[in-house]
């Protein structure tokens, strides 16, 4: 079947057969490989991106269910050469170590912090909670999203 | 300073095995046994080989006639790379297929027939060596029971004579439950073998690329200079990426036979059931002491269950890895172990998961054993272990198994970590609330209150050549530092990060010594073609050994460059100073040559003295002296919900002591990843079997991993004493929270129900039933 | 990773549009909503439906309503709206207490009501609400609705009266002004499926139980329920022994099997104590605790 997917602002259309997991279309038929699969139960996250501006685990969406949308992905996270603040946090506190639940994880953060620019720790915890992280305790994690409420601001002058 | 690495990895431009993607690239997929243990009667892949997009389906038979049906593991022992015979694991290879993508190599596997004739099946290591137990290992020639080995280590009749006149002993049995690393990313390999050149490139997800080159020399019969082992980003290890899994070498075979590179990555429950479990120790603990609570001596027996096949990853002369330095942080004469170890029908491994090679379970014995002596005498824990710790004026300290700890200074961590807690409020708290727990019309529901403590001595940093090795590879590592004309310097290591920050740390070390920044120095890893040759990263041996190596190299380099400064300056090497990155005259500052003009001289034509080559480059093999001894001392606070079982971690303290901490924030992050390690070790993480050797923790539904809601805001401290006989006097720490922590929660656990002692994991209903006086068994299904 | 087997993609716009898709295709179409119970059962290949019918562009049944003296939840309403909905917030609290305990955020974004009931996983939360809130289910195919109660729903396991060629379209639950609900779950970590979890509502006239509602869900309950501890509710002052007779009853009467989140002594006991802390948050919340 073919499909036509917006991801990151621009649109991709594809044959696909219609099993293939949106994940795979993301990574193999598009090449952005930014975004990661760590499990094939719907528990670890890593492979999180947005759907119509809503992060959900993309091992367990169908690309053909993704026809006619809008998949954003950690490569789109960037806008105009300049870092989220998400990122930036991230890099400034330590949030990430072997990197591979990271894009999953700012997925997840970007989509809280549009929300809610300004979570306590324990929502952040649990705003988090669906996304597995091995390296980091989490700790720093949820500093980076603390770090990345509270420049917010100051990025977005930046940009301006 | 920040990390290096995170500008690719925060904008998904990590590049990870199954982010390779080469032309003609052909994927595949394994086909794992259902059973146990069953002869295998028959495999029909007709069907498979008939599916338009299968390029190739491969059996252990085909692979017999290759002689590649079975290969070495790390211990001396054999594995099938596919089954021949029998299956002796739910989750062994089987058949393999490799197919155009990776849907149809899938489906594929569901056209293979294989007819089973299923076998009684060796569950329980406590009836592995039953009279009339199967024999799993009938391969293995004269093989009448299901030993492996027994190992032993202390002084036998010492400890004996001690314990004979101990006036308290206290005995208990334990298991360290069987465990996985569980890493984010499974493991994977692209293999691409050039027909026309013969060289294989290796892409794989490996925490030790050289030794896999040679490995894959010994096994396949390739020559080694044509392998090149390719470690890309690596999705974390733990452990995990030591060993050399089935599906590696078949991703070779799958391209040898087809010609075409071939990928194959792990789903999550082949990586879960059958890659290297850790742990999966049974152990029988005796402690001896005076009434007073001065240790005598400590007494265990161990039954290691290591599966079906002996494939621990630890240097060849430590059959139990480092198990044998169990008497901990403590001072007492008399020590003795004796280890088991036997096959099962579960999956092989045994040293993995960031266990410092079994020195997790080393830990956790005699923190048990303490706290259960503690629990005896009615004594406070912080306070028997104060009196038992090992004091600062005893380093370097010769343990009764025959281990030197090179530095400490135990007493200072200790309190360090209680003030942290506050540590006698805490206890105050607790009393208070029992207290009020007896009251008349107390709420039955109100949580107990349990504070834990442990403290470990880990040694890191394998290590002595002449001690240790890894099927006869020595485990010394190779690094290459080379300053170019201007100034920009390359450091080439053997070692392999999997998110520990190499890039960052190592060009720290290395600007430490001879000054040029950071930024300067790029760190080269992962690629056996480009980088010298090493054991690689594991049992948190990356600083202390190669760590060593890279600061010794930048050595030779400043002392390098001091002559040929001396010769721009037209002096005497003696009449030069150091200061940060610059050679200069003494009395007259001015004078000078910062390191990158001195290596644009030393690629000019300058004239050199007699004996002085070109170029600033130093190549150096470092062989460690010795390990070394990083120590902690970690509190835990819980609190337990009486009715219902469940387990809240309140607080976490951890003080490490890893000496001089070169990157602060990354040795922060290294210990905050150990402690949720030991707390999902303690409270959920285990791999059970049922009866038939069914694997019950065969994905992330089933092997829970804690997420940020279980973990608490852990609180860290230090105390810093550095390493003597490490160049820059740092200790290894990648493995200190994960071998130190699960003590502390078990222990915070059992004092919050005061009951001696109970098996991890506190899942609800282990701790209910512990509290209950029944506890389970962790390792079984439950009934 | 596991990957599903081969199987053809039709979406449906309009309920009556994947109705007819339903007759078209057969019993072997099945319906994907979030399809994070389907996908990861057809990635093991135990489902293996020939063809898929999407109804996520089905947004008319995306609404929670108050029709008349009843709360109305359309089947394609996602979890994340039923934590956050404030209507439902404003009758019950029991719907963001155990939608919290659902899975994780991210399921819950795309995860929908109709679909966690139609999966009728054994340790469903919802299945537990709406048997404590005593809702009824609409169903309705090509030529009829019929409306089935929520403790009739189950027919088994992963079985419910959803038949081939009909669709769920909608929960209903009456309003219950007086009253007060809560869930009480406890699981082995954040995310996983309950050991045993229990919601109830209160209905007090005064000091007296008029009405009550009991689900337990993970431990088989029979039709995720427990009448005969309801029974021993109604009509009582629901004081803290009555609560405890009717907890214990409920423990006793369900039929959970061992399994690596408890034996079965645990889990009984679990479901007594549950059960009894929902009640009891029930009535103090009837009685006007805010918490």
């Amino acid at each position: 079947m073919r499909v036509a997917i917006k991801v990151n602002g621009q649109e991709c259309s594809s044959e696909i057969e219609p099993r293939l997991l949106l994940v795979h279309f993301l990574r193999s038929t598009l090449g952005l490989t930014g975004t990661h699969w760590g499990c094939d139960t719907s528990n670890c996250g890593a492979c999180t991106v947005w759907l119509d501006g809503v992060p959900v685990k993309s091992c367990t969406t169908l690309a053909a269910m993704a026809d006619g949308h809008e998949v954003k992905t950690i490569e789109g996270l960037e806008s105009s050469g300049v870092l989220d603040p998400v990122q930036q946090g991230f890099i400034e506190e330590h949030g990430l170590q072997c990197g591979f639940c990271t894009p999953g994880m700012m997925m997840a953060a970007r989509a809280l912090l549009d929300r809610n620019p300004d979570p306590d720790e324990a929502t952040i915890r649990e705003a988090i909670s669906g996304n597995l992280c091995r390296c980091t305790g989490y700790e720093n994690i949820v500093r980076a999203i603390r770090w990345a409420a509270a420049h917010q601001t100051a990025q977005e002058g930046a940009i301006a | 300073m920040l990390r290096k690495e995170d500008a690719r990895f925060v904008r998904g431009q990590g590049h990870y095995v199954d982010d390779v993607n080469l032309p003609g690239m052909l994927h595949s997929a394994i086909l794992r046994s259902p059973y146990a243990h069953a002869r295998i009667v028959s495999i029909d892949t007709s069907a498979a080989e008939a599916h338009p997009k299968v390029k190739a389906v491969i059996t252990g038979k085909m692979l017999e006639d290759l002689k590649l049906a079975w290969m070495p593991t790390l211990s001396g022992d054999v594995v099938a790379v596919l089954a021949t015979d029998k299956v002796r694991f739910q989750g062994q290879e089987v058949a393999y297929v490799v197919a155009e993508d990776e849907y149809s190599a899938r489906d594929a596997l569901e056209l293979i027939e294989v007819d089973y004739e299923p076998l009684p099946a060796v569950v329980d290591a406590k009836h592995a060596l039953d009279p009339d137990a199967p024999i799993i290992r009938d391969d293995l020639e004269g093989r009448a029971d299901n030993k492996i080995y027994d190992w032993e280590a202390g002084d036998a009749a010492a400890c004996d004579e001690v314990f004979s006149n101990a006036e308290v002993v206290v005995s208990e049995d334990m298991i360290y439950p069987r465990v996985h690393p569980a890493p984010m990313e499974t493991c994977g390999s692209v293999a691409s073998l050039d027909k026309v050149t013969g060289k294989l490139t290796m892409w794989t997800t490996t925490q030790a690329p050289h030794a896999h080159r040679t490995i894959y020399a010994l096994v396949a019969g390739l020559p080694e200079q044509k392998i090149q082992v390719i470690s890309p980003d690596i999705g974390g290890g733990f452990g995990n990426k030591v060993g050399i899994y089935p599906g590696y070498v078949l991703s070779i075979v799958g391209s040898i036979v087809t010609g075409a590179p071939v990928k194959w990555m792990e789903d999550r429950s082949e990586n879960l059931m059958s890659t290297s479990f850790a742990r999966d120790y049974h152990m029988h603990g005796e402690i001896a002491a005076t009434k007073e609570g001065k240790i005598l001596g400590l007494r265990v027996h161990v039954l290691a269950d290591h599966g079906a096949f002996n494939g621990v990853a630890q240097p060849t002369k430590f059959p139990a890895g480092f198990f044998h330095i169990f008497t901990g942080s403590y001072d007492y004469p008399a020590a003795h172990c004796k280890v088991t170890a036997v096959y099962t029908n579960k999956a092989l491994g045994g040293v993995a998961y960031a266990c410092s090679f079994r020195i997790t379970e080393a830990v956790y014995l005699v923190e048990r054993m303490v706290t259960c002596l503690a629990y005896e005498l009615q004594m406070d824990p912080a306070e028997l272990r104060m009196k038992n710790l090992l004091r600062p004026e005893q380093f370097p300290y010769m343990s009764p198994t025959g281990w030197e700890y090179d530095s400490g200074d135990y007493p200072r961590a200790l309190k360090e970590a209680m003030r942290i807690a506050g540590y006698e409020d805490l206890r105050a708290e607790q009393a208070a609330r029992r207290a009020r727990a007896t009251e008349p019309g107390a709420d039955p529901s109100t949580p107990l209150m349990g504070i834990g403590l442990s403290f470990f001595t880990e040694g890191v940093g394998a290590g002595p050549r002449k001690h240790m090795d890894i099927l006869g590879l020595g485990m010394a590592d190779g690094c290459e530092l080379r300053v170019h004309p201007t100034g920009k310097a390359q450091l080439r290591l053997s070692v392999q990060t999997q998110g520990q920050g190499h890039e960052t740390t190592f060009a720290q070390i290395v600007s430490h010594v001879i000054g040029l920044p950071p930024e300067d120095i790029e760190v080269v890893h992962g690629d056996t073609d480009n980088t010298p040759f090493g054991l690689g990263t594991y049992g948190s041996r990356s600083t202390p050994v190669s760590g060593a190596a890279a600061a010794v190299a930048a050595q030779r380099i400043k002392d390098k460059a001091r002559v040929i400064a001396a010769a721009a300056l037209e002096c005497s090497v003696e009449d030069l100073e150091w200061e940060h990155g610059r050679w200069y005259v003494k009395g007259d500052p001015s004078q000078g040559k910062t390191i990158a003009e001195i290596a644009m001289a030393a690629h000019s034509s300058l004239e050199l003295p007699e004996g002085v080559e070109g170029h600033l480059d130093a190549s150096v093999v470092y062989n460690p002296p010795n390990l070394t001894y990083p120590f902690g001392a970690y509190i835990c606070v819980v609190d337990v919900d009486p009715q219902t079982g469940a387990v809240k971690v309140r607080r976490f303290i951890a003080v490490d002591d890893c000496g001089p901490r070169i990157n602060p924030m990354i040795v922060e992050g290294q210990v905050h990843g150990g402690l949720a390690d030991g707390l999902g070790m303690a409270l959920m993480e285990v791999i059970a079997f049922d009866p038939d050797g069914n694997n019950l923790g065969g994905s992330f539904m089933d092997y829970l991993l804690p997420t940020s809601m279980e973990c608490p805001s852990w609180e860290l401290g230090e105390t810093v004493t550095p390493s003597p006989h490490h160049p820059i006097g740092v200790k290894g720490v990648g493995e200190s929270a994960t071998v130190g922590s699960p003590p502390a929660v078990v222990n915070a656990v059992l004092d919050a129900l005061q009951i001696r002692h109970a098996d991890m994991p506190f899942t609800p209903a282990m701790t209910w039933r512990a509290l209950q006086g029944r506890p389970m068994r962790p390792d079984l299904a439950i009934e | 990773m596991q990957v599903p087997a081969v199987f053809d993609y039709e979406r449906a716009s309009t309920v009556e549009d994947a109705l007819a898709l339903l007759v078209r295709h057969g019993p072997e179409a099945r319906l994907i909503a979030g399809g994070h119970s389907l996908l990861p059962m057809m990635k093991l290949r135990l489902a293996r439906p020939d063809v898929v019918i999407d109804i996520n562009e089905l947004k008319e049944l995306d609404y929670i309503r108050v029709e008349g003296d009843e709360l109305a939840i359309g089947a394609m309403t996602r979890h994340a709206t039923v934590l956050e909905s404030p209507l439902l917030a404003q009758h019950y609290h029991i719907f963001a207490e155990a939608e919290r305990v659902i899975a994780d955020p991210l399921v819950r974004n795309r995860g929908t009501v109709g679909g966690s009931l139609c999966q009728a996983d054994p340790s469903e939360d919802l299945s537990a609400v709406f048997a404590a809130l005593r809702g009824r289910v609409m169903i309705r195919s090509a030529t009829q609705t019929r409306t089935v109660d929520a403790r009739g729903f189950h027919v088994g396991p992963y079985q419910t009266e959803v038949r081939d060629a009909e669709i769920l379209t909608e929960v209903r639950v009456p309003l219950r002004p007086g009253s007060g609900s809560c869930y009480q779950k406890v699981e082995r970590r954040a995310g996983d499926w309950s050991i045993a979890a229990a919601g109830a509502f209160v209905q007090l006239e005064g000091d007296l139980v008029v009405d009550v509602g009991i689900g337990i869900t993970a431990v088989g309950a029979e039709q995720f329920t427990c009448s005969e501890a309801e029974e021993i509710l109604r009509g009582s002052d629901g004081s803290e022994s009555v609560v405890e007779t009717a907890a214990r009853r409920c423990g006793e009467l369900c039929n959970p099997s061992a399994d690596q989140r408890g034996p079965v002594d645990y889990k009984r006991h679990l479901v007594a104590v549950l059960v009894g802390r929902a009640l009891t948050k029930s009535i103090a919340r009837a009685k006007g605790d805010m918490s």
